[in-house]
């Protein structure tokens, strides 16, 4: 093996997973009795899952989760209380092109009984007052149009009003396609509520898990005072897909993953699911306490 | 551009009979008279009803001024500042210090090339996570020294490629917004030429946004929309129309605040009286925007991103 073969090699071997398949194997998770890991491809039972956090026996993968049971997981039980549940999109573009997205949004109201991609709501997490998030990737990929971007804004406004923590967990294809400028704004509204909450020396900590894309990554996401990562998620700016069109080469192994961008100093760590509740409890002792314990 | 063809042609055949002597063409004089009034009516039917794509197209012509050429027409006493202090100097992205008249800015720019070898270095105005992290510096400048900014976009849209993503392409934009959106100066903002997502917004957007009748903003560059929502790249012209992204689109959205009109057939065709409007129009925004007190500036612009977003 020649020294630039090595390197290759050692190249490939970097990080655990590959991740360009996973965005598609996100989507197609099957309802039922027994779901087929897309990672270790092992058949695994759903009773099994649910007692796991949808997290693989086999090899850990985590499974993608609805918005809801997101929140679940994270707060103190029975604490939630939705903040602006009935926010619905507009079609203010009228948009056609493709599929029509009045149809889109429709279907995704159906399929998941949520008005939008993203709930948000007062809750405790370990008795800390905080204002939590979670997007739903299943509602037209958690993309953010003008919905998102008003509930991501008033989370932070009430988090600013109520002197709560912010702690957001984030999917998302990037920015909404079919609100066209309207959802590129979103990107300079969010980071501005998110600089206002920030300005007020509030804390923000932010949950990137898979997948985490474009307009999103590219502004409220990134902006949190601690960020966390749920392990092999794939989180970027552009998608892997497009990197690969353009620069016409594959892509190193494990790519954009969580841990790729633990090792490029973009994250603070990488908290298996399990392990999240408690480490964001941790967390908030630090942040909302002070010094003295 | 194939939509300027049945045009180019015609002017072709009348100059050629300009060529002939009409003393020895008597008769030609007519014909060429006619030709003439027919060129002028094509002219501004073509212009004057351009289709959203074929803005697209002349936004992107080679021969459009650049960030450059507004920089050197309009400023006087221009120091370029370079790099990030962290990794490099993004030539994509121009950062500097500049005078209009007698006014005292910072200025940001995407910067394209003019040759294919200045392209290439400047990455054909698609910046780096450096380039964006060059930009805030010098944004955090403007603000210690109390200099408006004065900002022209061009730019396909942030780089997409293996190095962008390993040095945080979508943090380096993120903090661009924050930053941007908490300066307590003024922010002008110019569309020269393409307004492509996230890497035209990291430096796009403040207390105004300017654009030019054919300069556009968008989203993504409809190739992109195409290719994420069609999965056919192909069919960009076809959702360029969709994506309400020409200049007077984006004032009817609330967005954009003023559309300075270009020179029949665009701002190549004459481009020193689109740099007199370009001069007047930035001007008259810093003079609206100057006697504000910066805590007041940076609630209004609060107030105006607030508003955009349409939802029941």
């Amino acid at each position: 093996m020649s020294i630039t073969d090595w390197f290759k090699a050692r190249e490939s071997k970097r990080y655990t997973e590959t991740s360009t398949d996973r965005t598609k194997a996100a989507t197609d998770v099957p309802d039922g009795v027994w779901q087929k890991c897309p990672s270790c491809k092992a058949i695994v039972y759903q009773g099994e899952l649910d007692a796991n956090f949808q997290v693989c026996g086999k090899c850990s993968h985590h499974f993608d989760i609805p918005g809801p049971a997101r929140i679940a997981l994270l707060v103190d039980e029975g604490s939630f209380e939705e903040t602006d549940a009935h926010l619905r999109s507009a079609d203010p573009l009228k948009w056609q092109a493709g599929k029509s997205y009045a149809d889109a949004l429709e279907r995704a109201r159906d399929k998941t009984g949520l008005d939008e991609a993203a709930l948000t709501g007062r809750a405790t997490i370990g008795g800390h007052p905080v204002v939590i998030g979670a997007m739903d990737f299943r509602f037209i990929g958690a993309s953010m149009g003008s919905v998102v971007g008003e509930k991501v804004t008033r989370a932070f406004e009430l988090g600013l009003a109520e002197r709560r923590a912010v702690v957001l967990a984030i999917a998302s294809g990037g920015a909404r396609m079919q609100e066209g400028m309207l959802s590129l704004m979103q990107m300079a509204k969010t980071s501005a509520a998110a600089q206002r909450f920030a300005e007020a020396g509030l804390p923000y900590i932010s949950i990137l898990t898979n997948p985490t894309l474009g307009g999103v990554t590219a502004s409220f996401a990134t902006l949190a005072d601690i960020i966390l990562a749920e392990p092999g998620a794939l989180v970027g700016f552009t998608g892997p897909r497009v990197i690969e069109q353009t620069i016409r080469q594959s892509l190193p192994k494990g790519f954009q993953t969580s841990e790729f961008l633990l090792e490029h100093g973009m994250v603070d760590e990488v908290v298996p699911r399990d392990e999240l509740a408690e480490r964001v409890r941790l967390l908030l002792d630090y942040v909302t306490a002070g010094g003295e314990r | 551009m194939e939509f300027e063809r049945p045009l180019v042609e015609l002017e072709e055949k009348l100059a050629e009979l300009r060529r002939l002597d009409v003393a020895e063409h008597p008769d030609l004089a007519a014909e060429i008279e006619a030709l003439a009034a027919e060129v002028a009516t094509l002219h501004a039917e073509v212009y004057q009803n351009l289709t959203p794509w074929q803005r697209v197209q002349i936004s992107r012509h080679p021969d459009r001024p650049k960030t450059d050429d507004y920089i050197a027409a309009l400023f006087d006493d221009v120091v370029q500042l370079h790099g990030d202090r962290t990794f490099g100097d993004d030539e994509a992205i121009f950062a500097g210090l500049g005078t209009l008249g007698t006014q005292r800015v910072v200025l940001l720019g995407h910067r394209k090339g003019r040759s294919t070898k200045e392209n290439i270095r400047r990455n054909f105005g698609s910046p780096q996570a450096e380039g964006f992290r060059k930009a805030r510096r010098v944004m955090q400048l403007a603000d210690k020294f109390r200099l408006p900014i004065v900002s022209f976009l061009d730019t396909p849209g942030a780089h997409p490629g293996i190095e962008a993503e390993e040095r945080g392409q979508a943090w380096a934009i993120a903090e661009n917004l924050a930053t941007l959106s908490a300066l307590r100066v003024p922010v002008v903002a110019v569309g020269i030429g393409e307004g492509g997502s996230g890497g035209a917004l990291a430096i796009g957007f403040g207390d105004r946004l300017i654009m030019l009748e054919n300069a556009y903003y968008s989203i993504s560059t409809p190739e992109a929309c195409a290719s994420i929502l069609l999965k056919d790249a192909s069919k960009a012209c076809d959702v360029a129309g969709c994506l309400k992204l020409t200049a007077r689109d984006l004032v009817e959205l609330g967005i954009a605040d003023e559309v300075v009109p270009e020179p029949l057939g665009g701002a190549h065709r004459d481009p020193q009286p689109m740099f007199e409007a370009v001069a007047n129009a930035v001007s008259r925004a810093l003079g609206q925007l100057g006697g504000r007190d910066g805590e007041a500036l940076a609630e209004a612009r609060y107030e105006r991103l607030r508003r955009i977003g349409e939802y029941s």
